[in-house]
């Protein structure tokens, strides 16, 4: 099975495993403090990464491209409260503008 | 039976057709990473939950193995579980009732349905299900959309796919950022992953905050 497969059934088997278990575990097992602490801190950090990996690397290389155009644009987009659909929106315009005409 | 123009059934509706109208990035991005329209879709019905869709495609795309990515992805996934803790008291199902519950238990869901709470339990828990099943079908239908068209377009730079998915990344984060702490892990965060990409097998960057986030939580409690 490849990679891609992997990743498709794996995620799904593990993310849904994590739902219904938090429907079948008795409550004070996961309501201490400092487990819905790091909760709601995992996805801050994951997901900062993702941002940075996916404007500044290539494989395994720091690139600067077109792409920073893009974030730029979402960042503009985040701080005028756009909603999620045009921050996306305006950060791949802005992308494709720079990667298709510069 | 609950009128159709409930104020519940209102705010469900909207946060469904709203959220799952993102579900076009996501099946853009998915195949512009190199998944299969089938394989897209796949990922909308079974894993739904968005963050981690989002994970598992960018870290596989990006060279990452599978672990790493469905290694991110689960990680991602926990809080649907700490999310069924608190809906599985107010829901009170068993069965396949519980089965399909937890399916449907998300970010937009739980939150739709707590935010129910001044109107009383039945209207925590038609919120939840009217949610659950609204961005499920509009995530679902969108995502579908999306692959097709992306499939359709050819080269992703071109269309701006591949700036599209960090900033998904971004406009999903910059809710969470409540206060300083939120904000200093998020800079630490984005710069020990870009720091470590040239030395650590892809996905490890991305991983290995999680570690850092967990020492963000140990120290707020001193």
């Amino acid at each position: 099975m490849d990679t891609f497969w992997l990743g498709v059934i794996g995620t799904s088997a593990i993310a849904y495993a994590l739902k219904f278990s938090g429907h079948s575990v008795p409550e004070k097992f996961l309501s201490h403090p400092l487990i819905k602490r790091i909760n709601l801190l995992i996805p801050i950090a994951l997901l900062s990464a993702l941002v940075a990996v996916q404007s500044v690397t290539t494989k395994s290389a720091i690139v600067l491209d077109h792409r920073l155009a893009g974030l730029g644009a979402a960042f503009v987009a985040l701080i005028f409260k756009a909603p999620f659909p045009v921050v996306v929106l305006s950060a791949a315009v802005s992308s494709a503008a720079v990667y298709n005409l510069l | 039976m609950s009128r159709v123009a409930s104020p519940t059934f209102r705010d469900s509706l909207s946060v469904s057709f709203t959220v799952g109208a993102y579900g076009v990035a996501f099946g853009a991005a998915a195949v512009a990473n190199g998944f299969s329209v089938l394989q897209s879709c796949l990922l909308s019905l079974l894993t739904f939950s968005g963050a981690s869709q989002f994970a598992v495609i960018g870290v596989i795309g990006a060279g990452g193995g599978a672990l790493s990515g469905i290694a991110t992805a689960s990680l991602l996934g926990i809080r649907n579980g700490l999310y069924g803790v608190l809906m599985a008291p107010i829901l009170k199902v068993r069965g396949l009732k519980r089965v399909i519950a937890a399916q449907i238990t998300i970010d937009e869901s739980t939150g739709v349905s707590l935010s129910q709470e001044a109107r009383g339990e039945s209207a925590m828990r038609e919120g939840f299900w009217l949610t659950g099943f609204g961005v499920f079908i509009f995530w679902n239908l969108f995502t579908l959309a999306g692959a097709l068209g992306a499939e359709a377009m050819g080269d992703p730079s071109a269309w701006g796919l591949d700036a599209a998915v960090p900033a998904a990344f971004l406009g999903l984060v910059w809710p969470r950022l409540k206060n300083s702490t939120d904000k200093s892990l998020a800079l630490t965060a984005a710069a020990f992953a870009i720091a470590t990409t040239p030395f650590l097998p892809a996905g490890l960057p991305i991983i290995g905050t999680a570690v850092i986030a967990v020492i963000a939580g140990l120290r707020i409690t001193k």
